[in-house]
């Protein structure tokens, strides 16, 4: 009884989620009447506009990871070696942009860096880029912190850190060689939710006004019927395409399971 | 005179308000094996921490082979340091870690790779060198651990209660190889440890620690047979403490339950009913009367419990009571409780504790 319990739960959950990705994939094939075909996904594919706005999409979602991760991993690193007593106040900040909605920042980076401020970096394209990256940092900030805290938390870093140093290591040394790689897993973590947040965003790129991907989304969604199905398909796929990603990582990665004792 | 490899001199240490080392002071020859014990919270552990460069010394110093490294960074000490915890990096192989401190120093490959080779030949696992820490034992991944802090050929190598997470078995054979291998390199040692057999089996000196300070500093004979203060006999080993009253200064009588001893000599200027404490080792005492051991006390046995290859048997000597070893004789059956019984000691294995 129970188990049938279960797998109606269960069942229903899936039917919950599934059916309507099913029927989203279902017109977007429909474009081509009585019969399914790919011509929304082509229409899609040959807009130089969804070109441009995903690789700029893309290459920003790579420069705010690499940005991201210099930030969180030496920052949670030491707060957790020399400033435990911190790490309410680090972690706090970090759920910040989860209860700060993106306007808010948005509309706060514009009123602070506008061309008539001490730094004005709306004031050119790449002045505009570095802010948009920042909004993107601070966006992915909870999930990226989380997962590098907790991929540090699972080894024990005060007395890797005091191994490395009685061997000669300094800062750097300990840093890249022993921290770093051990808490990789973790730091892809983060790196994939980043890249899966800064790919759909939308309010931060559409009032700093640059081409991104996710006002393209829209864009689309409002003057187009099939090709935003098609798109918004393409979107999932590259979602869990990243989820995928992490998981082939996670068990691919040369580094072996924690330390036993 | 000969100068100290490791001179650690009025090394004190605070935190905050609690001072957890005061007054240190130890001079240790090159190639010697000294151990720091003492009880959890005795200050053992900072001192080797601050020698090792991770607490800085709140005063004093601390020189190594005649250059003070008082305020060097823990990297530029030249210390191998040995961690209760393995503290392997779980990323790197075997062989990566012991080569490690090759790659810090910025060694050649092939050099390095030699080395490595050698040092996995001197733990005995040369077949090891390509597995990761987690696919080996505890007491392979602490020998890995010590061929990584040796492997650079440190001056000094420090060990942080090594065989502590280790089973007895292992504790044993692994003390036993430490040993030789300390021996063998002839790397001035200090092993920091809460178990006294560990101490009194591997050092050449032993420093006893309690409450931030050194209580006595000897070789593993001396602390055991004539420890200075009362702390030292209680920590190290078993001790029969009993309460006596003089009864006759200038003859060294005690007066001890119901019957007396002489300790001539031993009495330090006590006078008459002067209330001592005297410290007996088990294996000082013998049940019923013994050639060489003249000092006799009459009681009742209070407790058997048999050991295996040893029987300690209790004994009550009216308020105060004695334990005391006999070897196993399978064909005497051991003593049994509420029998009376005779034990008998030499006055010159009695510690007079002031």
């Amino acid at each position: 009884m129970k188990l049938l319990f279960a797998w109606s739960a269960f069942l229903l959950g899936s039917l919950i989620f599934i059916l309507p990705l099913v029927g989203m994939t279902e017109f977007s094939l429909s474009m081509r009447r009585g019969e399914y075909s790919f011509d929304a996904y082509a229409s899609v594919l040959a807009d130089p506009q969804f070109r441009a706005t995903f690789t700029y999409s893309v290459v920003m979602a790579l420069v705010t990871i690499v940005f991201g991760v210099l930030l969180v991993v030496p920052t949670a690193y030491w707060v957790r070696l020399r400033m435990p007593y911190l790490r309410p106040v680090v972690e706090f900040i970090t759920l910040m942009p989860l209860v700060i909605p993106a306007i808010v920042i948005v509309f706060g980076y514009i009123r602070l860096y506008n061309t008539s401020s001490w730094l004005p970096l709306t004031g050119s394209d790449t002045g505009t880029n570095i802010l948009l990256m920042f909004g993107y940092t601070a966006l992915a900030l909870p999930y990226m912190y989380r997962a590098v805290d907790t991929g540090l938390r699972s080894i024990d870093i005060a007395t890797l850190t005091e191994a490395a140093q009685s061997l000669g290591a300094g800062w750097m040394t300990i840093f890249g060689r022993v921290i770093l790689p051990n808490v990789f897993v973790s730091v892809l973590s983060g790196a994939f939710l980043t890249f899966a947040i800064v790919i759909g965003e939308f309010t931060l790129a559409a009032l700093l006004n640059r081409p991104a991907f996710g006002p393209y989304l829209q864009l689309v969604g409002a003057n187009k019927a099939y090709e935003p199905s098609a798109l918004a398909v393409i979107s999932f796929a590259i979602t869990w395409l990243c989820m995928g990603l992490i998981q082939i990582v996670v068990r691919l990665a040369p580094r072996p399971p924690a330390q036993s004792h | 005179m000969v100068e100290p490899f490791l001179k650690i001199e009025h090394v004190q240490k605070t935190f905050g308000a609690t001072t957890v080392v005061q007054d240190f002071n130890l001079d240790v020859g090159a190639g010697e094996f000294i151990s720091f014990l003492g009880p959890s919270g005795c200050g053992k552990t900072t001192v080797l921490r601050m020698v090792a460069g991770f607490e800085e010394p709140s005063a004093g110093s601390i020189v190594i082979a005649g250059k003070d490294v008082t305020r060097l960074k823990p990297n530029q000490r030249k210390i191998g340091m040995v961690f209760q915890a393995y503290a392997l990096f779980p990323n790197l192989t075997v062989a990566q870690n012991i080569g490690f401190g090759l790659k810090v120093a910025g060694m050649a490959r092939a050099d390095s790779d030699k080395r490595v080779a050698e040092m996995l030949d001197l733990i005995k696992l040369p077949q090891f060198g390509d597995r990761y820490p987690y696919q080996l034992s505890g007491g392979q991944q602490q020998r890995v651990a010590l061929a990584r802090a040796i492997a650079p050929k440190p001056k000094l190598l420090l060990l942080d209660e090594p065989l502590s997470a280790l089973d007895a078995k292992v504790r044993v054979s692994l003390r036993d190889e430490i040993r030789a291998i300390q021996k063998e390199l002839g790397i001035t040692t200090v092993f920091v440890t809460h178990d006294q057999e560990e101490a009194l089996s591997i050092s050449d000196r032993i420093v006893v620690m309690y409450g931030g300070k050194a209580e006595q500093v000897g070789t593993p004979f001396e602390i055991y047979n004539r420890p200075a203060t009362k702390f030292v006999a209680n920590f190290v080993g078993t001790l029969n403490v009993l309460e006596g009253t003089v009864t006759d200064a200038s003859a060294g009588t005690v007066r001890v339950g119901a019957g007396e001893v002489s300790l001539k000599g031993k009495l330090n200027g006590s006078k008459v009913g002067d209330t001592l404490s005297l410290a007996l080792r088990p294996e000082a005492i013998s049940l019923g009367r013994s050639a060489g051991r003249e000092a006799t006390l009459g009681g009742e046995i209070s407790e058997v419990s048999f050991l295996g290859s040893v029987i300690r048997v209790r004994v009550g000597l009216g308020r105060e009571a004695v334990s005391l070893d006999t070897f196993n004789n399978p064909a005497s059956p051991p003593p049994t409780v509420g029998e009376k019984a005779e034990i008998s000691f030499s006055p010159d294995d009695v510690l007079v504790l002031h």
